[in-house]
């Protein structure tokens, strides 16, 4: 019987195809596992006891298991602090980026106006501009308004975002112009109409901008750096990225503090990874 | 102006602007502006003296600019910036497009865990990582060093040899970021017509001619796309070297973006500074437009 | 911990000079000239929350003067100071990094002390350290009083040592390096017998210090580091790691410092005050009588190093400055020093303060007091924070071997004359206007 399937043209290419597969899984757990393995270091590192995430050969699992340096990290370093103001630092220019984002791209891809489409492609070629180029003037802007070293001085620059605005005018183009011409018929505001129509039709994107820009504004690092100078009001990297010139020795200390930063965002994502591809694709749909 | 311009009506015209005002005045004041104001402030020697008085500042026209290339470290961080751009970029896109083949591959399942486990690296905090694998690399008592030691390979010192720094660091960015345009590539796989290998495999096309003459053609738009992306992301270069390098040794991770970095907010040099940020924007401005040509060229 | 020469600290000491910046810009409420005296006095760090403690018995002598004190984190303190500048609203008093005096005299913020020196009965000149005094002079005039002081000595492994046939640590640069030598005979590979990170600007400077070097010339316009004295210095700075008697690691690749001295993989560590607390919790009990401190051999014989600590300085804007004197004067005094140094560590700047059993009595603080006898200060300019990173940069190409001495020492001197040409062009045109 097993002789004769052998001979069988389809029963080759079927073994082909089981070398393949095995071929094909060996390749993407390696891939896994090189994928996980820091973060898994990570984890275990912060779990030693002191010295031991510096000793030959390297240790992978603590010997000992101990939460002395998460302890030590809120009670003696402040991460509770810093967690708190990423918190409020990402949650405001989330929930303003949303407001702010959706009514200008729901402006620009549904609502007729003079010079539209002009501004539109003015306001695109700020996509190409490296955001470094606006740093050095917005520093001494901000300083003339007062707000450098105020957590305002981060989150007022990340308010309103091109990419947003572009996001959110991909998606809303699709909303039929009859349902928003057959409510301002029935005699309906604008605001009425964009808050009643338009925004529950673009609900998918929103969560992928919400997702988008939590994340981006939490592991955002270089303005954080600039515009902070009052250690109480660093944002998780900022303090991180400082703990870890002070602290150079204490390895076990530093991957507590990266174990802490990282897993809000993880769980952001793990939760919400759906929207969050959604808005990679949509991102890509036209360059 | 056309006609159907013409006959908007007024009240249609001031609702948008209601709509528009908040993201136009923020981006315009907080954006524009400062850029326009960065083109100015690289024309004078505004410092530190400078902010003391107003009059300690010159207007010294294009000196800025020419003093930057007359300053070799300027040289060697666009050289650095480069080399992290051209040869991190094609890495990662290669494992990109790497990743998202073996997960289209029909005879595979559980694609989602394993898209979603690729994905992961990129959703972490840059500077968290960075610390993390800056104690993956310590010459002593890093993994990297341990496992090349399995196969005979004398300890490298990964982030204290000039030599070295730099491959360690695109190292680490190939893992946080292939995972994003895994994904986009993904996506453009998804959308090739199955006919076209059915046809290729009837005419006896192997494996890898059907990915020269049928993915790779069909995927070229993604691919500049995706090559746009990562270039102007890896042109910024900034976060990894400050934490794990700081720049060295000797420089060889200064990348141009922190080399504006230290002059501006380090030694408050902001006018020069701002020419550096405006030699940036010019880099990047060259490289989008040259991969375009490229690809209307190909197409 | 001065601001002024702990550089072992990455990202904070990029902060500070950052802050200089902010100053000018930022708008603040202005001071409060009230009828009452009520001086402000801003401090950093831990030594802000101590400084509290000495106050009550101050305001019990002097009743009519109150005392708030504003504690800063050292971080923000250089920002907050200046934009207090720009805004009219600094404190009376401030304790000041000793490297920060020349930006605020710069400015043009400060309060001249000679006067004030001279006629006072606590504020003895005399009985400072020379070395640390002068951080506080800029072109002949006084414009601080040190309160606690800093200096780096070394730090290293008497068994060590001791095997290699020294019972204490030597006082020249040849007879350092011999003894380097041969404690390196006696180590495996990968151990070493000094440490000093490639990254640290204050080892070559204080090797070109102890040559002779000034580091600057003609009045701070230009460098002085390819001329003779401190190229001697940077030569033998070069041949520690040529030697193998020191590695070429950054301070960010020592992973832990505590656990290499443990481990005998170093035997010597350059360092300041603050680690006396740091070796004496951090190392084992076993260790603890196998470590010792040791002023910094030099060129021909005892060796100088930086003066470094933090000062207090009078605001020019101060409208209690009789009052604000006499705190300073307070805080001056040898007994208050001293208890000072018992809540916070820092090491007293007046020399009759260390005489007291708590201080000659610290075995590990007996090389401080012998170093600063013998310290220098940094150049007077406002530029030097950036030029010391120069330093250590082309320090760095030496030592990695990437360019001769001569070239890193003649690129340096060009680096630095381009970092002073604001400043050269300030002072001609100061110059210009006195005409």
């Amino acid at each position: 019987m097993t002789a004769v399937v052998h001979h069988d043209p389809g029963s080759s290419a079927r073994q082909r195809d089981r070398l393949a597969r095995i071929l094909l899984y060996a390749l993407l757990v390696i891939g896994a596992v090189m994928a996980l393995l820091p973060m898994v270091w990570m984890v275990s590192a912060s779990l030693m006891p002191s010295g031991e995430a510096s000793t030959y050969p390297p240790h992978f699992f603590p010997s000992r298991v101990t939460l002395d340096h998460y302890v030590d990290l809120f009670t003696r370093l402040n991460l509770g602090r810093y967690l708190l103001n990423s918190a409020f630092v990402a949650f405001v220019v989330t929930a303003s980026s949303l407001a702010i984002n959706s009514m200008a791209g729901y402006a620009f891809a549904k609502m007729r106006f003079r010079g539209r489409d002009r501004l539109f492609r003015t306001l695109s070629t700020g996509l190409v501009l490296p955001v470094q180029v606006a740093m050095l003037p917005l520093f001494l802007l901000l300083k003339n308004l007062g707000l450098i070293n105020t957590y305002w001085g981060v989150i007022i620059p990340g308010l309103a975002s091109i990419f947003g605005i572009f996001l959110v005018r991909q998606y809303a183009l699709a909303i039929p112009d009859e349902m928003l011409d057959a409510a301002r018929v029935d005699g309906a505001s604008e605001f009425r109409i964009f808050w009643s129509i338009v925004v529950p039709g673009i609900v998918p994107i929103l969560a992928t901008l919400a997702i988008w820009t939590f994340l981006a504004t939490w592991n955002d690092f270089m303005w954080p750096l600039i515009v902070l100078s009052d250690e109480s009001r660093y944002t998780l990297p900022v303090a991180l990225a400082n703990l870890a010139g002070e602290h150079v020795q204490d390895t076990e200390l530093m991957m507590a503090g990266s174990v802490i930063t990282v897993v809000p965002v993880m769980l952001v994502f793990l939760f919400l990874q759906r929207y969050y591809i959604q808005g990679v694709m949509a991102g890509s749909v036209k360059g | 102006m056309t006609a159907a311009r013409l006959r908007i009506p007024a009240e249609a015209n001031s609702a948008a602007w209601f709509f528009l005002a908040p993201a136009l005045v923020l981006i315009g004041i907080f954006f524009f502006l400062p850029v326009a104001a960065a083109m100015l402030l690289s024309l004078t020697d505004f410092d530190l003296y400078g902010i003391a008085s107003p009059l300690n500042t010159r207007f010294v026209g294009f000196q800025n600019y020419s003093r930057l290339l007359r300053t070799p470290d300027f040289w060697l961080a666009l050289r650095n910036t480069f080399y992290f751009a051209f040869v991190g970029g094609p890495l990662t896109i290669s494992v990109s497009l790497a990743a998202a083949l073996l997960l289209s591959s029909k005879l595979v399942r559980f694609k989602s865990v394993f898209r979603t486990i690729y994905f992961t690296p990129f959703v972490t905090t840059l500077v968290a990582v960075a610390i993390v694998w800056r104690y993956l690399y310590h010459t002593r008592y890093g993994f990297f060093n341990y496992a090349l030691s399995f196969v005979g390979i004398d300890p490298i010192d990964w982030l204290g040899d000039p030599a070295w720094a730099m491959p360690a660091i695109i190292l680490m960015a190939v893992w946080k970021s292939f995972g994003y345009n895994m994904l986009i590539f993904i996506a453009g796989l998804q959308a090739i017509p199955e006919e076209l290998y059915d046809a290729a495999s009837i005419d006896g096309a192997g494996p890898f001619r059907r990915f020269f003459n049928i993915t790779l053609p069909m995927l070229s738009p993604t691919l500049v796309f995706v090559t746009v992306i990562t270039m102007i992301g890896y042109f910024q270069l900034f976060a990894e070297p400050y934490v794990m390098t700081q720049g060295g040794p000797l420089r060889s991770t200064t990348s141009v973006v922190l080399l504006m970095y230290e002059e501006g907010f380090r030694w408050w040099r902001m006018g020069y500074a701002a020419a550096i940020a405006f030699v940036l924007f010019i880099v990047i401005l060259l490289a989008t437009l040259v991969q375009f040509r490229l690809q209307k060229e190909r197409a | 911990m001065g601001g002024s020469i702990s550089n072992s600290r990455g990202v904070r000491q990029i902060r500070i000079p950052a802050a200089l910046l902010a100053l000018a810009i930022g708008g603040c409420a202005p001071a409060s000239g009230g009828e009452d005296a009520t001086l402000r006095l801003w401090a950093m760090g831990r030594e802000g929350e101590v400084v509290s403690e000495l106050i009550p018995e101050f305001e019990r002598a002097n009743p009519r003067i109150r005392v708030q004190v504003q504690q800063i984190p050292w971080t923000a303190a250089h920002e907050k100071l200046l934009t207090a500048y720009v805004g009219d609203a600094t404190p009376d008093i401030a304790m000041l990094g000793n490297t920060w005096v020349p930006e605020f005299v710069a400015l043009d913020a400060l309060e001249p002390l000679d006067a004030r020196v001279a006629s006072s009965r606590d504020v003895v000149r005399a009985d400072y350290f020379p070395g640390i005094w002068s951080t506080n002079v800029v072109d002949g005039v006084t414009y601080g009083v040190p309160w606690y002081v800093d200096t780096r000595v070394l730090f290293y492994r008497t068994d060590l040592l001791a095997k290699a046939g020294y019972d204490r640590m030597p006082a020249t640069w040849n007879d350092w390096h011999s003894a380097m030598t041969r404690i390196k005979a006696g180590m495996s590979a990968g151990q070493y017998p000094l440490l000093i990170p490639i990254t640290e600007w204050a080892p070559p400077v204080i090797l070109g210090l102890q040559a002779g070097s000034t580091l600057l010339r003609d009045g701070g316009r230009y460098g002085a580091f390819s001329e003779s004295p401190f190229r001697k210095g940077f030569e033998f700075y070069g041949r520690l790691f040529r030697d193998s008697l020191a590695p070429a690691l950054s301070a960010s690749e020592i992973s832990n410092l505590y656990q290499e001295f443990e481990r005998g993989n170093i035997a010597m560590y350059i360092s300041g005050p603050w680690q006396i607390g740091e070796f004496t919790n951090r190392l084992p009990k076993a260790l603890q009588d196998k470590w010792m401190t040791a002023p910094l051999p030099g060129m021909e014989g005892p060796g100088v190093s930086l003066a470094g600590g933090a000062s207090l300085s009078l605001f020019r804007h101060s409208q209690h400055k009789r009052e604000a004197w006499k705190l300073m004067e307070y805080l001056s005094r040898p007994d208050i020093q001293l208890r000072f140094y018992k809540l916070t560590g820092d090491l007293p700047a007046r020399r009759e303060a260390w005489r007291d059993s708590s201080l000659a009595g610290n075995r590990y603080a007996r090389a401080f007091r012998e170093q600063l006898d013998r310290v220098v200060p940094t150049p007077q300019v406002p530029e030097w924070e950036q030029i010391a990173t120069k330093v250590m940069e082309h320090g760095e190409r030496a030592v990695r071997g990437r360019m001769s001495n001569e070239r890193a020492l003649a690129a340096l001197d060009r680096d630095v004359a381009g970092i002073l040409e604001k400043r050269r062009w300030l002072m001609g045109r100061r110059r210009g206007e006195g005409k």
